[in-house]
């Protein structure tokens, strides 16, 4: 009896870790089982291509909710951790300290001193109290060309997609391998001894026409 | 065929499920994406080594430079082989030219055409803000080529592909495509001419009136530059292709 309790808090807790602090994993691996389900069942390639398009989109939500920082923004600057701006605002500062010092020194010095200034108030590293505030920019980096290349290549894959309709008149998966078969079936069998595949399939194309 | 596709899938779902469970929790600063040397090093030292807020664009374009390229190439190569897919010839042709004449011609409409005449100009701004703000701001050449692409694309759906073509015709949309990525490698084989590696802009300091911080940020805009005239035309090139099956004429 106490066993079986325990093997019931075991499970529960196994779904409190899955469904409720990992239910952006599940979610992709849903998006992801839908998408590869398409694109292995289903016989219309248009539909295939829809199933990529998910599955794509699953493996962006899996990079973007590893990329999820708890506290942190977006991995750009505020105004005050931005070296650039913060840079700009010291070397005012500094030439305004070095105003009063003007009548003393000559120009020379002045760009002497000014430059050693530079060098000890100009950028610095966030410290880590500082980056924990910004997500990890790589996720993001990466899937902003996957989204992009993702784009071109399904452009290719409809691209294929009309060829395949104009040379056969039909997008389902085996009424084109049927007709591919019957093509072969038809020059295979006289050709046999042809040493030139493209002999045959040129008439191949002929014989279709006639 | 069902069937079993459906217990494949079902199996490996039952894997990524399995492994899902050991993944860092939603948002957990020790995970190892967020935890990682690597993300320290980007968000601590970008501002210092380049003067670049956003991050991402610096990753993007100087960090990962090289990849990116390659990216850029990657949808030239899409856009010139929906181009050598599509393209009829001979039997082909004389089929398509049947089609043709069963296509119902429809005069553009007034209210859409005055409309998308309204709209062009205020999406080809954006376009030029999101590409040239894309330092400060989410933006840069990926996504402001794709609004500037989206534009041309507005005209041919609003007229016809021929109002478009005039703007910007395929071969001139592959040949910008191509200048696109030399200025890329431009830029990085300059760097390499003033004695850095290949894409090392901090090199063009040489020629900048700037610091070698300031030359990788402003390297960084010309790169993106040449990433948005890649991305907008291959987008108007893969739009104009497929709309037409190849032909490049008539409506949509």
């Amino acid at each position: 009896m106490f066993g079986e309790e325990g093997l019931l808090n075991e499970l529960l807790v196994l779904l409190n870790k899955l469904l409720v602090e990992r239910f952006n994993y599940c979610v992709y691996v849903v998006l992801l089982l839908i998408g590869l389900y398409a694109m292995i069942a289903k016989n219309n390639l248009i539909k295939k291509l829809i199933g990529m398009s998910i599955f794509q989109t699953a493996i962006i939500l899996f990079y973007v909710s590893i990329g999820v920082k708890e506290g942190a923004t977006i991995p750009i600057y505020v105004a005050e951790h931005d070296p650039h701006g913060h840079h700009a605002e010291h070397t005012v500062h500094i030439d305004e300290a070095n105003a009063t010092e003007v009548s003393e020194e000559n120009a020379t010095s002045l760009t002497a001193s000014h430059e050693e200034d530079h060098g000890h108030h100009g950028p610095r590293s966030l410290t880590d109290e500082e980056t924990s505030g910004y997500a990890n920019p790589l996720p993001h980096v990466l899937m902003l060309t996957a989204i992009v290349v993702g784009v071109a290549t399904l452009g290719v894959a409809l691209a294929l997609t009309q060829r395949i309709y104009r040379a056969y008149g039909t997008i389902e998966e085996d009424a084109v391998l049927a007709a591919i078969q019957a093509e072969e079936s038809a020059t295979v069998i006289p050709d046999v001894l042809a040493t030139k595949p493209k002999q045959a399939s040129a008439k191949s194309r002929k014989a279709k026409k006639a | 065929m069902k069937k079993v596709a459906l217990a494949v899938t079902l199996f490996i779902g039952a894997l990524l499920l399995y492994a899902a469970k050991d993944f860092s929790a939603w948002g957990d600063l020790q995970s190892p994406a967020s935890a990682s040397p690597v993300s320290k090093h980007f968000i601590a030292d970008t501002g210092v080594d380049t003067e670049v807020p956003n991050m991402v664009t610096a990753v993007l374009a100087d960090y990962r430079g090289f990849d990116t390229m390659f990216e850029t190439v990657v949808i030239f190569i899409a856009g010139i082989a929906i181009i050598a897919i599509l393209r009829c010839t001979g039997a082909d042709a004389d089929s398509l030219a049947l089609e043709r004449e069963s296509d119902v011609a429809t005069e553009p409409d007034l209210i859409v055409t005055n409309t998308v005449r309204l709209l062009i100009p205020v999406i080809q701004l954006f376009a030029f803000y999101v590409l040239a703000h894309g330092h400060v701001s989410p933006g840069g050449g990926f996504q402001g080529g794709v609004i500037m692409g989206a534009s041309f694309i507005l005209v041919a759906l609003a007229w016809d592909l021929p109002k478009a073509m005039d703007r910007l015709s395929v071969d001139r949309a592959v040949m910008l495509a191509g200048v696109g990525i030399l200025i890329y490698a431009g830029i990085g084989l300059f760097s390499m001419l003033l004695g850095g590696e290949f894409l090392d802009y901090a090199e063009l300091y040489h020629v900048l009136p700037v610091s070698r911080e300031m030359a990788r940020y402003h390297a960084m805009l010309g790169v993106e530059i040449g990433v948005a005239f890649t991305v907008t035309t291959v987008m108007f090139a893969i739009y104009a292709n497929l709309s037409t099956r190849g032909r490049l004429e008539g409506g949509l």
